[in-house]
């Protein structure tokens, strides 16, 4: 008798693993889903705003309609992640019942908790959760994240954060690579993560779950630049359907990814996007704007 | 490129020289893992991207990934033709998962638009068991491989349909849908052996490449 299992750690984190090297794009209707799906995205985000509108408009930000998710995945085949609140396990009880393939417990929503996150194992279905430093990482793994994104500064189109984040990350890796057993021990507790995700890092000097790259990239040159500094992928959310041509850009930005380190084919699909989406300069955001500071 | 964060080097080190010369398509997806494992059995691996790097190679990996985007790549970076004929001269080629739809000669449910490189003589159906919430890891016979079960990991995998003439089955659910496919020096599966340490078919692909290189 065969015994077979679904929502073990190896599926939820083995889907991650498929989709590094590609573009997941926010979406709000399904025919943006179409445009995304055609231009080559590796999966979709469903969300009701993209994270700019968000922004402008203000308020709470919550789940999406569930007729909108259904409506995404019904138009494409590729997979389809919808955000639930930070901590509100309810609204990610709903999206497993409706089979999206990636639950995003996001900070471009309005948190339901300021205390808890979400108990990410108590699900069958894959997390995806935001980190700006190492330590928020392992925090989110250790809660049965299965893939972390950074975080950047979403809807913005300004990419500093981003590269912050990743940067941050990567050079903490380093840090516990270069460390002795007994200096771990004060690592993970000046990280404020778990011992034994801590050695598991400074021993394979890499994250546990893919590391995507989100918050602010716009141009296809971004996409790369993330690529190069160590991501596994990227997430566009504002960027592609914010722009002037967001067919154009949406296969820019997934060919700049999948050759990330050849210059010439960035400088090629480049050419001619029409306008890129009007940024907002971090610098410029008071801190209670910033939603990369949500989430602990 | 010294701004190239992830750079690492895919050889198993000298004792590699010797081993043959074994491409993995890097279009997207989890090539890297592919590398890794068969860098481990002693191939000599490099990714592959673009047309002049199918030249100097032995055998090709299609890793698994999103089909839809592989097929899009391919094509725009103009391998699409060059796999073909790659294929059709007789190099061995190992898909795993959306590389298995990469080498069907009939893909259902595709996107609308999408190709296939075929050379397998088999119908493939996409996401066969529905959304991630579906996705499942058991263990599979495969007798070619010996007695001990395959552990075998499924992620929104495909399934083989129907079994041409010129193909044959590897290995079957229990409910008899076919999950496992070769026909001469094609081999293709829709689970992923280079995520769960399994190195068995790795072995049995570079077993392919080792007898082509010889002869």
């Amino acid at each position: 008798m065969t015994v077979s299992e679904t929502g073990s750690s190896r599926v939820k984190r083995g889907l991650a693993e498929m989709l590094k090297g590609g573009v997941i794009m926010d979406v709000v209707t399904p025919e943006q889903a179409r445009i995304a799906e055609d231009a080559g995205a590796v999966a979709v985000m469903a969300l009701e705003r993209v994270p700019a509108d968000i922004r402008a408009q203000g308020g709470v930000a919550r789940m999406s309609d569930p007729d909108l998710i259904e409506a995404i995945i019904a138009e494409v085949s590729i997979p389809v992640m919808a955000k639930a609140r930070i901590g509100h396990f309810v609204e990610a009880q709903v999206l497993q019942a409706l089979d999206v393939d990636y639950i995003d417990e996001s900070e471009v929503l309005s948190p339901a908790d300021f205390v808890n996150h979400i108990d990410k194992w108590a699900f069958n279905t894959p997390f995806v959760c935001g980190a700006t430093n190492l330590g928020e990482a392992l925090r989110r793994i250790n809660e049965g994240a299965a893939m972390i994104r950074s975080k950047g500064e979403a809807g913005t189109g300004d990419v500093s954060e981003a590269t912050k984040h990743i940067r941050k990350i990567r050079s903490e890796i380093n840090v516990l690579r270069s460390m002795t057993k007994d200096e771990l021990y004060v690592a993970a507790k000046e990280l404020q993560a778990p011992y034994d995700l801590v050695v598991e890092v400074a021993e394979t000097g890499k994250l546990p779950v893919v590391l995507f790259t989100a918050g602010g990239v716009a141009t296809p040159a971004d996409a790369a630049m993330m690529m190069q500094l160590g991501a596994d992928g990227v997430f566009v959310g504002s960027g592609i359907f914010k722009s002037g041509n967001p067919e154009a850009r949406a296969a820019a930005v997934v060919k700049a990814t999948a050759f990330y380190d050849d210059p010439s084919v960035i400088a090629e699909v480049s050419r001619g996007l029409g306008e890129a989406m009007v940024g907002i300069n971090v610098a410029d955001l008071a801190a209670p704007h910033r939603l990369s500071e949500r989430g602990w | 490129m010294t701004t190239n964060l992830r750079s690492e080097s895919l050889d198993a080190g000298g004792a590699a020289s010797a081993g043959p010369r074994v491409g993995v398509l890097a279009l997207q997806g989890d090539f890297r893992e592919h590398a890794r494992v068969l860098a481990g059995l002693g191939a000599r691996v490099s990714l592959v991207r673009r047309p002049d790097e199918l030249e100097a190679i032995d055998g090709l990996v299609i890793p698994g990934g999103e089909s839809s985007v592989m097929d899009k790549l391919s094509r725009i970076f103009g391998l699409q033709q060059p796999l073909r004929a790659a294929i059709a001269g007789g190099l061995p080629v190992y898909g795993t998962c959306a590389g298995l739809i990469m080498l069907a000669d009939t893909v259902l449910d595709a996107i609308a638009g999408q190709e296939s490189l075929g050379g397998l003589d088999v119908e493939v159906r996409r996401n066969a068991f529905g959304s991630q919430n579906q996705s499942f890891e058991t263990d599979l016979e495969v007798p070619a491989l010996g007695a001990d079960p395959v552990h075998a990991v499924f992620i929104r995998g495909p399934v083989v349909e129907s079994v041409g003439s010129g193909a044959t089955t590897l290995a079957s659910l229990a409910d008899g849908r076919v999950v496992a496919v070769e026909q001469g020096n094609l081999l293709g599966t829709s689970f992923h052996p280079e995520i769960t340490g399994e190195h068995r078919f790795h072995e049995y692909f570079l077993a392919k490449v080792r007898a082509r290189v010889a002869a």
